[in-house]
């Protein structure tokens, strides 16, 4: 059997790449994407622990997990569109006018 | 190397590489494309490791559902003329500090744990999940399916292209 | 003889084999039904159809359009997206046939027996939409996107009663695995679930065939590829082997819902008789046959009604089927707890 730690590390580059993803594109959609890589490797990270632990709580987790991913997604898409209807534009640093 | 050894490396290869794309390319599209790859990856390692119901939920909810609604949110927001190259080299060392503390305090503290493991359950997960949906976590269940039902609405209410206002196009 | 005998024993192999099985049967089935569309076609409008090609009424019609396809030039439009233009036909076909991997062709034959069965159905058939979102975008044309974005909107809809539809089924047999559900429905053919419960798995199997309908694009639901208003949809810049790549996904669709609407409803391989005829042998003949049926209805519906329009497409899947299947959950639910 593959120990745990691959799969941890496995996690930890994941959410690495998807921190990356938010520090450093402007683009809004593909900073959701990345925040959707960073929920995966969490959870990846959390059904390790449950399959080591032969204990099925983890993957509740889980589960709720994804709910919370799909109300975010459609919500942040959903605010996504209408802004691009307002400024025609979807760059995070163009869209500045709360800045004081 | 056994069987399952070669599977694994061929899911996190798979994984690892689609992410590096999401991130990195610069053609919006193609990112989002490889995004399909990564959750295929995720849940091909979640069968894996034995969790052969959310391995099909990963496939239902971010193929089927999330994926979706991120191809639409890209197909309807980008001018298919402009070529997008903006990445932000602004931020990039600043950002590259930042990622390498994080991502190396992750690492350590995964690979210098000493994870007590107990011997893993073979078989179906689905009932054992039933159960804890309808007794101990009944009640995170029933703010969830809230929590859908506000967000369904509230999108909706959203990205409605209300008439008459200024916003059309 | 015993080399081969070891060959077989080797499990890699074995699943190889067992993963290739199904398209014994997609392939002739597919040059089949195309032909059969035709004459089905031909004679509901008093034609006669295909007539030349081979001897008897045209039968060799699909071969010639096969080969037809394959020497075709595959042309790729200059201003695509190559790469992604390229894979798109893949995905799709690869959503439909990871599709069979859970069909329960006989008592003795199913891909893999997982006990998620009917659920992971229900999700790898959301991986054609990616891949035809995928064939659209990239073919940089608009018919195809508007026809891609019809089709996506209309799946991803009518996905969600089709689901709960089944879901009624699942309740009943208190299992996820397609051979459990086939197998609950054992004995003559009034056990089957389409009379069971009556009449709420019967309105559950109109629901679930009706969603199945707009899941592979089917007329009343074809407007992704309506004809007249849209060239050819989605895979209007295909051809040669990238569009029979498409044709060849949409009919192995097409009998992927079928199998599953049978071996939901119309017990899967058992003999309607009892154990008349029955065996795993019998076991394909019955299931291929009921399956073989529901194509034809699919056929007669498609050849017999007009197309919707956007807006009633949505109208019926989400203000009549989904209020429908959801009431059908609950009386399903009250109707074992009494029953206990």
């Amino acid at each position: 059997m593959i120990p745990l730690d691959y799969y941890l590390i496995l996690s930890a580059l994941l959410f690495t790449f998807g921190v990356i993803g938010v520090v450093i594109r402007r683009n809004v959609i593909i900073v959701f994407m990345s925040i959707e890589l960073m929920l995966n490797s969490v959870n990846l990270t959390l059904v390790g622990y449950s399959a080591y632990l032969g204990d099925p709580t983890g993957q509740m987790l889980v589960f709720f997990v994804i709910a919370v991913a799909a109300a975010e997604a459609a919500v942040g898409l959903g605010i996504v569109i209408a802004l691009f209807r307002l400024r025609r534009t979807v760059n995070v640093d163009e869209i500045n006018i709360l800045k004081w | 190397m056994d069987f399952v050894d070669i599977i694994f490396v061929v899911f996190a290869l798979i994984v690892v590489v689609s992410a590096f794309i999401v991130v990195f390319s610069r053609s919006i599209i193609r990112s989002a494309f490889s995004l399909l790859f990564t959750f295929f990856g995720v849940a091909g390692l979640y069968v894996l490791l034995n969790a052969d119901f959310l391995a099909v939920t990963q496939v239902l909810i971010y193929v089927g559902g999330i994926l979706i609604l991120i191809l639409f949110g890209v197909m309807l927001t980008t001018n298919v003329v402009s070529v997008e190259i903006k990445t932000g080299t602004l931020q990039t060392v600043p950002a590259a500090v930042i990622v390498a503390v994080l991502s190396g305090t992750i690492a350590g503290i995964f690979w210098f744990t000493e994870w007590h493991t107990a011997p893993a359950r073979e078989g179906p997960t689905t009932k054992a999940l039933g159960t804890l949906f309808m007794t101990d976590y009944l009640l995170p269940f029933e703010i969830a399916s809230i929590l859908l039902l506000v967000a369904l609405i509230g999108a909706a209410m959203i990205a409605r292209h209300e008439r008459g206002t200024e916003g059309g196009r | 003889m015993e080399s081969i005998q070891a060959i077989l024993n080797n499990p890699y192999v074995f699943a190889a084999l067992m993963a290739l099985a199904p398209l014994l049967w997609i392939l002739p089935y597919a040059l089949f039904a195309i032909w059969f569309e035709r004459k089905v076609s031909a004679h509901m409008q008093d034609r006669l159809g295909p007539m030349r090609t081979g001897g008897w009424h045209g039968w060799s019609q699909s071969i010639a359009d096969l080969v037809k396809l394959l020497l075709k030039e595959d042309l790729i439009p200059a201003k695509s997206k190559h790469g992604l233009f390229m894979l798109a036909p893949y995905v799709v076909f690869v959503g439909s046939y990871a599709a069979y991997a859970v069909i329960p062709f006989t008592s003795a034959y199913v891909g893999s027996e997982i006990n998620v069965g009917i659920f992971y159905f229900v999700a790898v058939s959301s991986l054609v939409v990616v891949g035809i979102l995928m064939g659209a975008w990239s073919s940089n044309n608009k018919w195809s996107l508007f026809g891609a974005m019809r089709s996506a909107a209309q799946i991803v809809s009518y996905e969600i009663p089709g689901t709960l539809a089944i879901l009624a089924v699942v309740m009943v047999v208190g299992s996820l695995s397609l051979q459990d559900i086939v197998r609950a429905q054992e004995g003559w053919f009034w056990n089957w679930f389409v009379f069971g419960k009556f009449p709420f798995l019967f309105i559950a199997f109109l629901i679930y065939f009706l969603c199945s309908l707009a899941e592979v694009n089917r007329t009343p639901f074809d407007i992704p590829e309506a004809e007249s208003e849209l060239v050819a949809g989605y895979h209007t810049e295909y051809s040669g082997m990238r569009f029979a790549m498409f044709y060849l996904a949409e009919y192995a669709n097409m009998f992927a819902v079928s199998a599953v609407a049978v071996t939901l409803f119309f017990g899967g391989w058992q003999s309607p008789f009892g154990t008349f005829l029955s065996g795993p042998a019998w076991g394909v003949f019955w299931f291929l046959s009921k399956g073989m049926g529901f194509i034809f209805l699919q056929m007669w519906l498609r050849w017999t009604l007009p197309r919707l329009r956007v807006d009633q497409l949505m109208y019926v899947n989400w203000k009549v089927l989904m209020p429908f299947a959801f009431v059908n959950i609950i009386f399903v639910g009250l109707w074992m707890m009494i029953a206990q």
